[in-house]
């Protein structure tokens, strides 16, 4: 079972990192998308990025993940710099971005496939399946699944290479209510059992609160870390709890929404 | 009901038997046949179900083909309207289609081994050029003005060099072939590559993935169904330059036949051979198409063309 296969994760640094864009529409002019970053996560931690829309949430996680490189400043993973992409870390978008042309199995087992490993490793596949619930539709294409059942995919699809850091960019934005408070179960068991590392990226200050061990505050463009919050709350958390509430309304606060924040905290 | 296909038909029989001549006896006893399996049809439908589904779907059409073969015959032989030489009643159709069976059927089979020698030949180099153009800048760079400068001319235009060129006719309207089929191709192969969403790149080298594998399992899957446009727009231009090259070089082939055929002025045996032809590209256009639809099931239910 993969639930003994138990993984410990990797500490995350992110030291000073810039990083800009040409513009599209003036040509020679470039804008600033981070502006000296710098955090780091301990081995095992699960931490929230929140912070409003375009103050390069996603850009950070494609340089964790190796995709893109930064202009200045330094992305270590343990003890290593970051130089590419790498199947030590994975990352889950909000789009599950599923081969359409693979069954589920055969989504799952990419990761085994790429790195050359599937024959030794075929066993796990069936486990990770098990694993979100999903061997029903093992022969099914992507575009059977509902949106719940695709991420569910997405994200066995980045667990099955036991990655030491996992980088979900707003992995339940596109989830209806319900299923994304199952799913944030979910991604909390599966944690709670593997010690990956995981940064989240979400714009759900609840969801934030629920599941991470610390939450950091991006300001908007240029992105910069703004505040570190940590949340001491025990685990499983009760959303309606009055700390959980307390929190949320500095949270918001912070965020500028002081308004909505003095209605919940009456 | 198909009764009402068979009674368009009967009255057919009557025309017919007064207007042409007895030795298209042939065409009588295929109306025949015709006849009695649709009345059989339409009995023994009502006693097997599978039959009555099976038919279901095709009655129409069959209907509809039968009244298309009664009113060309009253056109032709019937009432005359048509100058006659140019266009023989669907009896001496049929009629010159058996008496010449032989050579139609030769003819039809070195059509299909220049065909496919030259649309698989074209449609590989294509596939190899198409994925190095989409995936390599350089490939790319130098790629694409020869695609441009060269793809848009007919391979037809290339028949009086490439009849001077090669030793053989049958060689050259090979090559001519692979050229027709290689533009399309090429072109919607490497579009088809070079669009692959940036997406599924990312995900797949995040989870390991090394240049092949983005290749192999990622760019050339996502890039299927334009492949696919393109070889159906290959085919096209296949049976073109097919024809064409048959009834200018090629000693063989229904190309040949029809223009052969047309001197003599046997306009049936044209006639019989179009509708060979006919039968022949669609067929293959139907393996295409099967084709198409095992290859890309993971599309079913999401796109229609
Ligand atoms: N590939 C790119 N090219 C140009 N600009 C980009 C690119 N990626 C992101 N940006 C810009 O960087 C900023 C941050 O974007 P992003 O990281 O997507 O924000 P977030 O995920 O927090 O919403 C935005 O202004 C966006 O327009
Ligand atoms: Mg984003």
């Amino acid at each position: 079972m993969v639930t003994t296969n138990i993984a410990v994760g990797s500490a995350l640094r992110v030291h000073e990192v810039h990083k800009s864009f040409a513009v599209p529409d003036a040509p020679g002019t470039t804008r600033l998308a981070l502006d000296g970053i710098s955090f780091s996560i301990a081995a095992g931690e699960l931490v929230s990025l929140v912070g409003p829309s375009g103050c390069g949430k996603s850009t950070l996680l494609r340089l964790i993940a190796g995709l893109d490189f930064p202009d200045a400043g330094e992305l270590l993973v343990g003890e290593e710099k970051i130089l590419g992409p790498s199947a030590a870390r994975g990352l889950v978008f909000q789009d599950p971005n599923l081969f359409p042309w693979l069954t589920v199995r055969r989504n799952i087992e990419a990761g085994l496939v790429a790195r050359g490993v599937l024959e030794a490793q075929r066993h796990e596949v069936s486990d990770f399946m098990r694993l979100v619930g999903l061997e029903a539709f093992a022969n099914s294409y992507p575009h059977h699944l509902s949106g719940g059942m695709s991420q569910r995919v997405a994200l066995a699809r980045a667990l099955i290479n036991h990655p030491k850091v996992l980088l979900l960019d707003e992995p339940l934005g596109a989830l209806d209510a319900f299923t994304r408070m199952r799913m944030q179960d979910e991604v909390l068991r599966l944690w709670e059992n593997r010690r990956t590392t995981m940064l989240l990226v979400t714009h759900d200050i609840d969801e934030a609160i629920y599941m991470s061990d610390r939450i950091l505050v991006m300001t908007p463009a240029p992105g910069r870390v703004d505040r570190k919050i940590d949340i001491d709350l025990l685990r499983p958390r009760d959303r309606t709890s009055e700390p959980f509430l307390r929190l949320r309304s500095q949270i918001l606060e912070h965020l500028h929404f002081a308004g909505t924040a003095a209605d919940v905290s009456a | 009901m198909p009764l009402a296909g068979a009674i368009a038909f009967a009255a057919h029989l009557a025309v017919y038997k007064n207007e042409t001549p007895m030795e298209a006896r042939t065409y009588t006893n295929f109306l025949a046949t015709f006849l009695i399996v649709s009345i059989l049809i339409a009995v023994g439908q009502h006693r097997w179900r599978r039959l009555r589904v099976a038919v279901w779907r095709m009655r129409p059409l069959f209907t509809a083909a039968v009244l298309l073969l009664c009113a060309w015959e009253l056109i032709t032989a019937g009432w005359h309207w048509l100058p006659l030489p140019y266009f023989p009643s669907p009896a001496a159709v049929l009629q010159s289609m058996i008496s010449d069976r032989a050579l139609l059927f030769d003819s039809t089979w070195h059509s299909l081994v220049l065909l496919l020698a030259g649309y698989v030949l074209g449609a590989l180099a294509a596939f190899v050029s198409g994925v190095c153009i989409g995936w390599s800048n350089s490939a790319r760079y130098w790629g694409m003005p020869l695609l441009k400068v060269i793809g848009p001319v007919p391979a037809t235009a290339w028949i009086p060099l490439a009849m001077v060129v090669s030793p053989s006719a049958t060689i050259s309207a090979a090559a001519l072939i692979a050229l027709a089929v290689w533009f399309p191709v090429t072109m919607l192969t490497s579009s088809g590559i070079s669009n692959t969403r940036a997406s599924y790149l990312d995900v797949a080298r995040t989870l390991g993935a090394n240049q092949r594998y983005l290749i192999f399992r990622v760019a050339i899957p996502a890039a299927l169904p334009s492949i696919f446009v393109g070889l159906f727009m290959g085919l096209g231009a296949s049976f073109l330059t097919l024809v064409v090259a048959e009834s200018v070089g090629v000693k063989s082939g229904l190309g040949w036949y029809v223009s052969w055929a047309q001197g003599w002025a046997e306009y049936g045996k044209v006639f019989a051979a179009l509708i060979i032809m006919a039968a022949f590209f669609s067929t293959i256009m139907t393996l295409l198409f099967k084709l198409r639809d095992r290859v890309l099931v993971w599309q079913k239910g999401m796109i229609k063309w």
